[in-house]
């Protein structure tokens, strides 16, 4: 089951490590991870998205909560009414050609996306959204040009509602 | 205000801590702490033969004493000869610190002369680590360390402290101390009370419960608590490896240890248990055999600090996080608030059924009017000691002989490297416990494979004036390696003689201690008796056991707890 499990830590030299290595030594698997400090910049934030049983889960979080750098843990299955998430894409394309061009605005129209930097050559394409929309418009893009490099942020997210992940 | 330099505030700041002993090995990069160490009068030094026996000793001193263990080493190789001996602690919550020097910080990460990632290699092996940027850090990551180390789960905390932080010519104010606080670590000691209530009033209503203790109730001193309970519940109680002392051996209701090498009874009373209250455990795969099949009547209601550990393999029924000491002297309140007493009509028919068991004798061996057996050596220290001497091991069939056949009646008096098994753990460990508890004797129990592994702190003995008794099992094999490839290999005995081993006798001598050699089962009490009178020597008993001795009973790889080979056949 795809999960995200929020992480407050001591923004200390080596705590990324340590929740990097947890997974790896554990055998838990990290599909992407996202890590930045927040209001506090004592404080980093990090959002991991995993694979995962409910009985696996349970296990990483307890270890995750086992570092001494680690602040909070917080993980909720993936059903989308709890979690509000949002993923940064950024494509490289080729577009040359009026038909191209057309068709590539065309296709950020429809999806809210933004071309961001133009050459005579290629377009910067931006898309925000969450994971399985970044993945239809990417699919969407693959069908109409050439990409040339694709760059996804890995997933940002907050959980809807009371609960707030503080220190 | 006092103004020092990193170095001398290391040292300080270990004096304000307690240090009374520091086990250690000089080098390069740990030059201007040693000479600050120089001026200590507070901290004894103990130096070793080789940074792994440095750092096991720390962790013996801590078994034996429950203080924290502390040892210093330098960078590079000094860092990695104590990775074994830092995996060790860590798998059997040893409290230690390990402070390793390390090239200055504009040096590190150029590869430079004896520079190793310390923090990135001892990472997956460490409770927690600190690498100093600044002399400053130095006071205040020690005090944390310590903290770390010896609270909540107990384990090892590595210091790498780059030399340019220990610099003599720059001095700094001394911070004074102050209590470590911490907002990320804060661990659970007080159990959950409605969980006790809970818990205690399934104790009373059982019909078959089981106390298992583990390490955790030695750690956090449980043993009076764990024995209360017993009685008042009547409660059979059973051991696994690291919680061996925390309950009297030679008590009535102690069935013994349980697990892969568990005797009969305790492994028959687990599977036909329909509680088992399993306090300061991790239920390890050497204690479990086969989890599906592990005690398929029984609920499990599980005490440890660590919530980590609470389900990680054994679904706990009721789980309680907390320190074992305190959680199980909130069961003895929470019995006592509801008048709970232990069902007498079930307990005499459950006592009735152990009474079979024990009855099958699990433990005895035929002995050889020629060859002594490895039993017998272990019935004769026992003998010989009172069942009054802290007794190290190594790792092997000695170990598990001794786990059988020692009755250990108090907590600290059993060391040995359950989690990790290290062979090479025990005589380093053996100094240690004799540097932290001079009261009793120490005797290590090793084979002759183990032995060789760390030998050369004779040396560290042979200075510091050590009078442990050292019992080589010497069956001239890798025994417990032996013994599996004669029960499942088809007896193809690949690289396991040891034909070739020095004359420990000898040895010793050579490292100014004294020896003696034993082959005649009808001398072995005698050299056994001769070896203890010697309180001020240092002596190697090197005994020539049977070669072919098995450990029995021993459980049958992928079945329940109740499926064991009883006898070789």
């Amino acid at each position: 089951m795809r999960q995200i499990i929020s992480i407050l830590l001591e923004n200390e030299t080596g705590a990324l490590s340590r929740v990097v290595g947890l997974f790896s030594q554990r055998g838990y698997n990290i599909e992407n991870i996202t890590a930045a400090p927040t209001e506090d910049p004592s404080v980093t934030r990090i959002t991991i998205l995993t694979q995962s049983d409910k009985v696996e889960l349970g296990r990483i979080t307890k270890q995750l909560h086992k570092l001494v750098n680690v602040i909070r843990v917080y993980a909720q299955e993936d059903d989308s009414s709890g979690v509000v998430e949002r993923e940064i894409l950024f494509l490289k394309v080729q577009a040359i050609g009026h038909g191209v061009r057309a068709e590539l605005k065309n296709l950020c129209d429809i999806f809210k996306a933004e071309i961001v930097d133009v050459t005579p050559e290629q377009y910067i394409l931006q898309y925000v959204g969450a994971s399985s929309d970044v993945d239809r418009f990417l699919k969407a893009v693959e069908d109409s040009a050439d990409v040339i490099e694709t760059v996804r942020s890995g997933v940002c997210g907050i959980f809807r509602g009371d609960h707030s992940l503080r220190v | 205000m006092a103004m020092m330099s990193g170095a001398q505030m290391l040292v300080r700041t270990l004096e304000d801590l307690g240090v009374e002993y520091l086990f250690g090995y000089p080098g390069g990069a740990v030059l201007d702490i040693y000479d600050a160490l120089h001026d200590s009068k507070k901290i004894h030094h103990v130096l070793g033969r080789h940074e792994q026996g440095v750092a096991h000793e720390a962790d013996g001193y801590a078994r034996a004493t429950g203080k924290v263990g502390v040892c210093l080493v330098t960078s590079g190789p000094g860092a990695t000869n104590t990775v074994t001996s830092i995996a060790t602690a860590y798998m059997d919550s040893v409290p230690m610190v390990v402070i390793t020097g390390q090239v200055g910080t504009p040096l590190i990460g150029s590869d430079a002369f004896q520079e190793v990632d310390t923090i990135g290699i001892t990472r997956p092996i460490v409770k927690h680590s600190y690498l100093c940027q600044k002399a400053t850090d130095i006071p205040k990551y020690l005090r944390q360390a310590f903290y770390l180390a010896s609270t909540g789960r107990p384990g090892p905390v590595v210091v790498d402290v780059p030399k340019d932080c220990v610099r003599p010519s720059v001095k700094f104010e001394y911070p004074e101390p102050e209590p470590v606080k911490m907002r990320s670590y804060n661990p659970t000691t007080q159990g959950h009370r409605g969980q006790v209530r809970r818990a205690a009033r399934m104790l009373a209503e059982a019909e078959r419960p089981v106390l298992m203790l583990g390490g955790g109730v030695i750690s956090s001193e449980g043993s009076e608590e764990a024995r209360a309970l017993a009685r008042m519940f009547r409660l059979p109680v059973v051991s696994t490896l690291m919680g061996l002392g925390a309950y009297p051996g030679s008590d009535a209701q102690f069935l013994g240890m349980l697990g892969m090498h568990g005797t009969y009874e305790a492994n028959m009373a687990m599977d036909k248990a329909d509680l088992v209250l399993a306090v300061g455990v991790r239920f390890d795969d050497r204690v479990t055999n086969s989890v599906p099949k592990f005690c398929p009547a029984a609920k499990i209601v599980h005490v440890d600090i660590d919530p980590a550990s609470i389900s990680k393999t054994v679904e706990a029924d009721i789980p309680i996080v907390g320190d074992a000491k305190t959680v199980l002297s909130q069961f003895l309140d929470s019995a006592g608030e509801q008048k709970l007493s232990c069902n007498a009509k079930a307990m005499d028919e459950w006592w009735g059924h152990i009474s079979k068991w024990r009855a099958a004798k699990c433990l005895a061996y035929d002995k050889d009017p020629k060859v002594i057996k490895p039993q017998q050596v272990i019935e004769s220290l026992y003998r010989a000691t009172g069942g009054d001497a802290i007794i190290v091991t190594d790792v092997g069939q000695h170990q598990m002989f001794v786990a059988q056949y020692y009755k250990f009646d108090t907590p600290r008096s059993f060391l040995s490297s359950g989690g990790l098994g290290t062979m090479g753990y025990g005589f380093p460990a053996a100094i240690g416990a004799w540097v932290g508890q001079r009261s009793r004797p120490v005797c290590l129990v090793t084979g002759d494979g183990s032995f060789q592994m760390n030998i050369q702190e004779l040396s560290t003995c042979r200075q510091f004036h050590i009078p442990i008794k050292i019992f080589i099992l010497d069956n001239h094999t890798l025994g417990m390696v032996r013994q599996w490839q004669m029960m499942f290999y088809r007896g193809r005995i690949s690289w396991t003689d040891l034909n070739d081993n020095p004359d420990f006798v000898a040895v010793a001598k050579a490292y100014g201690h004294e020896g003696q050699y034993v082959d005649d089962p009808s001398k072995l009490d005698a050299a056994i008796d001769a070896a203890l009178s010697k309180k001020d020597s240092l002596v190697i008993t090197d005994i020539r056991c049977d070669t072919d001795a098995k450990v029995l009973p021993m459980q049958q790889g992928g079945g329940s707890m109740s499926d064991m080979f009883m006898s070789e056949a």
